[in-house]
């Protein structure tokens, strides 16, 4: 996804010179050939991401459109505060960019692990919360990022992400992405566990389930009538996202106690506690049921769990 | 402007500030005062004005300790963003003159009141205007010396240093105080002038409330051609009413009736 991310900025980049680059000394081989593109427009601030925020916002204030970037928790938690005073609260139009969102820094140990971002991101005002699925959805949100005045968060995987998507995909902000029809059950999916879900959608599908699958490349806003949709039409919806307590799971669950619809609700995310061992991206999914295998498990608990009730009434 | 013009500039904003902070029972009067004289020449000299508002080469203001919002409304008012009788709102309810400064007030650039985040912005601003195609601007961050203790300053002015950015200019009030005692007891700041210097900046220090020193320092920026600028202003918290200089308690307490008015006394502002 960060390739996608930096070849989507350089294109954009060039046909708009408003567009600056911050790192905090982070991107070794993927930003060179934007600082070499745009030397003027790029800046490596050093290893201080609350100078950088601050210079973010300052130069938004000064009609840049300004993206900064650095991994896992760097340039949000470091820096909470000045993205609170210094971003949002002026609607600077700043562009918060972290690789490595989730555990795709798993084996190196909890202070890389963006595993409370969102929660903490999504409840600021004016901040937009991208969680791009998939390459494509990476290059889209990029874009709309650029399109969007005020604060935006995109919370990208790391490197060689499998596409999901096949070509280009046109979603709006706030817009969910219906990959595949069904009535039986939601999966409502966000961020790079989009790949997992489609897996999982097809093991369901052997069993004689039909899955709606929808991705959520944005956060905040949700997609409240996809969401509804979803309520209303299918026998209830199965959250998954690489992040704990508080992010995807949470939105929706205070959204659909909002419509007065009878609520059929299970998050798949991780738990609150922190990861204190070493462990690939993919052997901490297997831990946590994130995988496609304990994916499509919940799936059909759920799903069964549905049917039963149904059955008693 | 004459000095003397800055006197009276100064010496109106202060009253302002002392009948703002009376009328809401607000707090900060002695970092107000500390201040006052070079806002005062500040809002002199730099290129700002209400009809400037909206353009792009305009010089910034960034009061990075924003709990001083009353002296820098005072001033703001007096050079017309506002009207003064606005100034009557400070802290009142559904007024965005808030007690830590606001950018919903005409000609407020940045909020701030949690201290350490005025010198990052005011580096993007500057950084925005070396690198504009069109006229450079520059930028002024009034801090305070408490506010040093802030790690993100000395990010900040690593980065300057290293940018050399030259529009940039930083204005410490050395009053020494900060909110439990002294400065020198609760964090040391000296040598101050010498650590500014070794993370490449050109040092100015000045009394604070020498309106000629204060008019030199800021007519002479950049001090060293090349170098973003500090100038170092020996400052007296409370400065120009005599029962609030150099006492830590006019961080905190709220003048009364009777307060206000020898304050005004002394001060020799207009009642």
């Amino acid at each position: 996804m960060r390739n996608s991310f930096a070849q989507t900025l350089g294109e954009l980049a060039a046909g708009d010179d408003r567009i600056w680059l911050l790192t905090a000394d982070l991107g070794f081989s993927v930003l060179e050939p934007f600082a070499v593109q745009f030397p003027e427009r790029y800046v490596n601030v050093g290893v201080a991401e609350q100078n950088m925020a601050g210079i973010a916002a300052g130069l938004a204030m000064s009609a840049k459109t300004v993206f900064i970037y650095s991994i896992a928790n760097f340039p949000t938690m470091r820096c909470l505060e000045q993205i609170r005073n210094d971003i949002c609260y002026h609607n600077a139009n700043v562009k918060i960019v972290a690789v490595g969102g989730g555990l795709a820094y798993g084996p190196q140990g909890y202070t890389h692990h963006g595993v409370e971002d969102v929660a903490v991101l999504r409840v600021l005002p004016n901040m937009t919360v991208f969680c791009p699925g998939d390459p494509w959805e990476t290059r889209r949100v990029t874009e709309l990022a650029v399109q969007t005045d005020g604060p935006c968060y995109l919370r990208l995987g790391k490197a060689n992400e499998k596409k999901v998507h096949q070509s280009a995909v046109g979603f709006a902000i706030g817009q969910a992405v219906e990959l595949a029809p069904g009535t039986d059950v939601t999966l409502a999916s966000t961020g790079g566990m989009l790949a997992s879900c489609v897996e999982a959608r097809e093991e369901l599908r052997q069993q004689g389930l039909r899955v709606r699958l929808l991705s959520l490349p944005t956060v905040s806003p949700l997609d409240q009538s996809a969401l509804l949709r979803a309520q209303l039409e299918t026998g209830g919806i199965v959250t998954v996202e690489e992040h704990g307590p508080g992010g995807l799971y949470s939105m929706v669950a205070e959204f659909l106690l909002t419509t007065g619809h009878p609520t059929r609700l299970r998050g798949l995310h991780l738990p609150r506690e922190a990861v204190k061992v070493a462990g690939s991206q993919a052997e901490l999914h297997r831990r946590f049921g994130l995988d496609p295998a304990g994916i499509s498990r919940v799936v059909r608990e759920f799903f069964d769990q549905g049917v039963a009730q149904a059955t008693r009434r | 402007m004459s000095d003397l013009d800055v006197q009276a500039f100064a010496r109106k904003i202060r009253g302002h500030a002392l009948r703002m902070v009376h009328r809401a029972n607000a707090s900060h009067i002695g970092s107000c005062f500390s201040i006052a004289d070079l806002v005062a020449a500040l809002f002199s000299t730099m290129r700002i004005g209400p009809a400037l508002l909206g353009d792009p080469t305009r010089d910034r203001f960034i009061l990075s300790k924003g709990h001083a919002a009353a002296v820098v409304y005072a001033a703001l008012a007096v050079r017309g963003f506002f009207p003064e009788t606005e100034l009557d709102n400070y802290c009142v309810d559904g007024s965005n003159l808030t007690g830590h400064i606001n950018h919903m007030v005409p000609g407020v650039e940045v909020s701030t009141g949690s201290l350490g985040h005025g010198l990052p912005i005011g580096c993007g601003m500057a950084l925005a205007g070396a690198r504009a195609s069109g006229g450079r601007w520059r930028v002024f961050v009034v801090l305070s010396d408490g506010e040093l203790d802030e790690g993100s300053n000395w990010e900040a002015i690593l980065f300057a240093g290293h940018q050399r950015l030259d529009n940039l200019v930083a204005i410490v009030d050395y009053n020494k105080w900060q909110s439990f005692g002294r400065t020198s007891d609760v964090m040391g700041l000296d040598p101050l002038a010498d650590k500014w210097r070794a993370f490449g900046w050109g040092v100015r220090e000045i009394d604070g409330h020498d309106y000629s020193q204060i008019g030199a320092a800021l007519r002479e920026v950049p001090v060293q051609a090349g170098h973003p600028t500090v100038i170092i202003a020996h400052t007296t918290k409370g400065k120009g009413v005599d029962f609030m200089e150099n006492r830590l308690e006019w961080h905190y307490k709220s003048p009364s009736a009777e307060q206000l008015a020898r304050g005004l006394a002394q001060l020799g502002g207009d009642k």
